[in-house]
Parts: structure tokens; C-alpha cells; sequence
């Protein structure tokens, strides 16, 4: 039973994580009908921009805590993610808004690899650890432990998350983004400058993935040039295990995917006998992924792909 | 001097010419409909009119300015406002949110507000579905989302293409009503229409366009009772 509860905890933490990644890809996907492949790669950008900042702040000698130096990193990250976001869409897709869809895609990988390599670059090859600045103490949950750290990161994940749905579903510049996924051409003539709504959601899925980058980073300890790769991939799975394109749905799928894959690595080595081990457990998203596809293409909360035509 | 002035206009789209130089103008307060056949390049047309579309050649001036380098977002708050074909309407929006979505370039709340509620009145409908997604909402009711979004936008021109396209007789009634209404109201109004003996009974002035050319114009009551009219559109 304890396995079983901190299995569920383990993904809950996971998931809010992705959560907040899927939502990068499955705005811009509603509002383009575009996969950014290169989110994750701002995803990793986020954590490591974030460890060098703290590295300068130390390096400062300012005497603060150390909670308050990897917010202060943070906040000074986010501007550089979400320029990087508005760089990317201006630099790479726009000027393949009306290439077929093939184009853009392959873009979105060739960016990918480029941003990894500069990531190379910049930082190397190796793990970077994060700095050991956070409180890691564990709490106990009916026989399970989570950290403060991870209750920290779940919360702030979901108030993120609300605040997004919120600014969506009730402000004016949220009404403008739905208008223009729904008709962009239409939404134009109302007066929205449809680049100026694309901006602004490369935007702000660039500092949501920057925000989870440095979560990721805080939970295992370290970052590293690669990270961006797979986590992309897993909160792309997430995305379309939700729907992709809903905003909800990326949540639900996020921390559904978060579960199912703690819960897989958790009881994969009784599953098969100890035949495989828990480091196996990227095949349950990659399961997940396949098998939504098969059945369910339209993911759980999705809409109806035939009305976008 | 006319509110709206198009002189010599060609558009193509990818190597058709879909309109081959047209002259047309509508003087401030005129209600003034295009009718003509499936195809004859009356929504191009009106495309070319909002900046959707770039003209081949020719000028448009509004306003008496030329309308060449304004993007598509601006025309609204010039007051040029078009309903497009096929309604436009939001259908994942609700009716209450496309109404706010014609007044979106404006800011002053209360007016957009009171507005709304005036269009409400109008159209009762569509005030009991205020809060139901408007891709649930009937063709008719759709078409007074698309009518009433576009009276938040305070046009000064307003383009209409095809109003009654799809809709019920009683509808289409309806929807005429309001058209006259708002050109009562001193909004002046390019009607665009295949519906041709409607379009003219509400008009000023009409012109008929055929295979991307004007080949009428003139005052409305002489194009009803011109015989080449009634035999190519009114079918009599």
C-alpha cells in the first residue's frame, strides 16, 4: 500500500510538471495547429539559464537565503525563455505560416537540434548539478514521504496552471487567443492583430516551460543540455493523452501521464517477474502515447479534429 | 465626396483574375448592394475592400485616403467593417463573447455594455442563449450574432456578404429588417447579395457584377425594373 501511495505521489509531482510543459505545446498547437518541438529545448534552457544565474548571485557574495536567490535566478530566467520563444516563432515559423505543414515541422526538429547544440556550447556535455539550495526535507504521508521542495513545486504548478486557465477563459487578451485559433481571419477583422496573439503565446508557453525546466531541475538535483529532449517529448504525450489544443486537457493528460508512468515504475519489476527494472519506466509514456493515437486520437478531453478543416 | 472610392480594380488569386477592373464608389449614408451570380467576384470584392486580399492594380480610398498600406486589423477602427460569408461567427465562443469580440479594439466598458444589451433587444433570441457556445446556435441566430458583433464595432461602412445565404424566408426577412434599420441609422452599407430583387427593394443604388465586371449600375428601382435584370436575376 505504501508503494502504492508513494507511487501516487511521486506522480503527482511528475505530472504537474508536465503538465506545465504540455500547455507550451498544446497553446501554440490550438493557435497554429503547429507542434514546437523546440519547447523542450526551452525547457532545458530554462533550468540552465536558471543554475547560471544563481552561480552569478553566488558568486556576488550577497548573503540572502537560499530559496530567495533560485526565485530571484528564476525570475530573471522566465524574460530569457520567453524571449527565446518570441525569437523562435519570428525567426523560424513565421515565415512559414502558409509552407505546407511538413515545413514548419521539420523546422520545429532541425530547431531542436540547433538549440541543443548551442545549449552544448554554452554549458558542455556533463550533468550540472543544481546548487544545494533548497530544503529537501521530507514530509510523511501515511507511511509515504514527499519533500517540501515537491509540495512546493505540485502547488505552485497548479496555481500557475489556474491562473492560466483563468487569464484564457476571462480576460480580453484570452478571448482574443480563443477567437483567433478558432478563425484567425475573422479574428482579424475584429481588430486582433493575429501576430501579436501568436507572439504572445509563444510567449507565455516559453515562461511556463522555463518556470517547469527549473522545477525539474530542483527535484532531481542537476540539468543538462539533453534534458530537453525526452521531458518534450513526454508533455507532448501529455498534451495528446489530454487533447491537444485544450487547455484543460493538458492539464488532466500532464498529471495522468505523471501517475500512470510513477505507478509503472513502481510495479514494473513485479509485473515482470524482476525481469525489467524501474529505469524502464519511459516505456509507459511512450505506451500511453501509442496507444491514444490507435484509439483515441483525439485525446481525452479533445475536440473534433474535423471542425478545424 | 464619397465615402468609399474604387477605381480600376483587379484582383487575381493565383493566376485567375477574379476581378477584372471595376469602378464603384458609395457616398456617406447610401445603402448600396452588389448583386450578381455564384463566382462573379463580389466577395473577392469585398475582401480587397478589408485588406484580406491585395489588388492587382487599381486604388482604393475611404475616408478619402488610400487604403493600400493599412493592415487587415486596422480597418475596423476605421469604422470599415465587414460581415463576412459563411457568418464568421466564433462557434467555440459564446454569443455573449462574440458580442465583445466586435467591440474588441474599443475600451470604453459601459457603452460596449449597454450596447450589448441593445442588441439583445433586437435580436431576444439571442439574449436567452447569451452564455450557449455559438456554434450551437441555428444558422439564422448565427447570422444575428454576426449582425450584432458587427453593430459593436461601430462601423461607419459596413460590408454585408450574403446575409440571407442559408437562412430561412422568415429569417431572411428578419435579417433585412435589421440591415435597414442600421442604414436608417445613418451607417452607410455596401450590400453584397444573390438574393437580388431583396437586395434591391432595401437599396439606394445597385450594381451587377458579372465574371469580375460591373456590367449595371444605376439607381435601384431602374435596376428592379430593368429587363435585363429581371430576366438574368429575378427570374420572371
Amino acid at each position: 500500500m505504501d508503494i502504492f501511495l508513494q507511487q501516487i505521489l511521486n506522480g503527482l509531482v511528475l505530472g504537474s510538471i508536465y503538465a506545465l510543459i504540455a500547455l507550451g505545446y498544446t497553446m501554440v498547437y490550438g493557435i497554429m495547429g503547429l507542434i514546437n518541438f523546440a519547447h523542450g529545448e526551452v525547457v532545458m534552457f530554462g533550468a540552465m539559464v536558471t543554475i547560471s544565474i544563481i552561480g552569478m548571485l553566488t558568486g556576488m557574495g550577497l548573503s540572502l537565503p537560499g530559496p530567495v536567490v533560485v526565485l530571484l535566478a528564476l525570475m530573471l530566467a522566465i524574460p530569457v525563455c520567453m524571449l527565446m520563444g518570441f525569437a523562435i516563432e519570428r525567426i523560424a515559423y513565421r515565415p512559414l505560416r502558409n509552407a505546407p505543414r511538413l515545413a514548419p515541422l521539420i523546422t520545429a526538429i532541425g530547431l531542436s537540434i540547433v538549440l541543443q547544440n548551442v545549449a552544448i556550447l554554452i554549458w558542455g556535455r556533463n550533468y550540472i548539478p543544481f546548487p544545494p539550495l533548497l530544503p529537501h526535507d521530507p514530509i510523511n504521508v501515511l507511511g509515504a514521504s514527499i519533500t517540501d521542495l515537491q509540495v512546493f513545486i505540485v502547488i505552485s504548478a497548479i496555481a500557475i496552471m489556474a491562473g492560466l486557465l483563468f487569464m484564457v477563459e476571462k480576460t480580453k487578451l484570452g478571448r482574443a487567443m480563443r477567437a483567433t485559433s478558432q478563425n484567425p481571419a475573422v479574428a482579424g477583422l475584429m481588430g486582433v492583430n493575429v501576430n501579436t496573439i501568436i507572439s504572445a503565446t509563444f510567449v507565455l508557453g516559453a515562461g511556463l516551460g522555463a518556470v517547469a525546466g527549473v522545477m525539474v531541475a530542483a527535484n532531481y538535483d542537476q540539468a543538462h543540455s539533453h534534458m530537453g529532449f525526452l521531458i518534450g517529448l513526454k508533455a507532448f504525450t501529455a498534451a495528446v493523452l489530454g487533447g491537444i489544443g485544450n487547455l484543460g486537457g493538458a492539464v488532466v493528460g500532464g498529471i495522468l501521464l505523471g501517475v500512470i508512468e510513477s505507478l509503472g515504475a513502481g510495479y514494473i519489476g513485479d509485473l515482470t517477474g524482476g525481469f525489467l527494472g524501474s529505469h524502464y519506466q519511459d516505456i509507459f509514456a511512450f505506451a500511453v502515447l501509442i496507444l491514444v493515437l490507435v484509439f483515441r486520437p483525439s485525446g481525452l478531453l479533445g475536440e473534433r479534429v474535423a471542425e478545424r478543416a | 465626396m464619397s465615402l468609399l472610392e474604387v477605381k480600376n480594380l483587379k484582383v487575381a488569386y493565383g493566376g485567375i483574375q477574379a476581378v477584372k477592373g471595376i469602378d464603384l464608389h458609395i457616398d456617406q449614408g447610401e445603402l448600396v448592394t452588389l448583386i450578381g451570380a455564384n463566382g462573379a467576384g463580389k466577395t473577392t470584392t469585398l475582401r480587397t475592400l478589408v485588406g484580406m486580399v491585395k489588388p492587382a492594380e487599381g486604388t482604393i480610398q475611404y475616408d478619402g485616403k488610400p487604403t493600400g498600406k493599412t493592415p487587415v486589423f486596422d480597418f475596423v477602427r476605421k469604422g470599415l467593417v465587414m460581415v463576412p460569408e459563411g457568418r464568421g461567427v466564433f462557434g467555440r465562443l459564446t454569443v455573449e463573447e462574440n458580442l465583445r469580440m466586435g467591440a474588441y479594439y474599443r475600451n470604453d466598458e459601459s457603452a460596449i455594455r449597454s450596447e450589448i444589451d441593445y442588441v439583445y433587444e433586437l435580436f431576444p433570441r439571442l439574449k436567452e442563449r447569451m452564455t450557449q457556445l455559438a456554434g450551437t446556435l441555428s444558422g439564422g441566430e448565427q447570422q444575428m450574432v454576426a449582425m450584432g458583433r458587427a453593430m459593436l464595432s461601430k462601423p461607419k461602412l459596413l460590408l454585408l456578404d450574403e446575409p440571407s445565404m442559408g437562412l430561412a424566408p422568415i429569417i431572411v426577412q428578419k435579417i433585412f429588417e435589421i440591415v435597414q434599420m442600421i442604414s436608417k441609422q445613418g451607417v452607410t452599407i455596401l450590400l453584397v447579395e444573390q438574393n437580388a430583387k431583396l437586395a434591391l427593394e432595401i437599396s439606394d443604388r445597385g450594381y451587377v457584377m458579372e465574371s469580375g465586371r460591373i456590367t449595371m449600375s444605376g439607381a435601384a428601382s431602374e435596376l428592379l425594373s430593368s429587363d435585363a435584370v429581371q430576366k438574368a436575376y429575378l427570374g420572371e
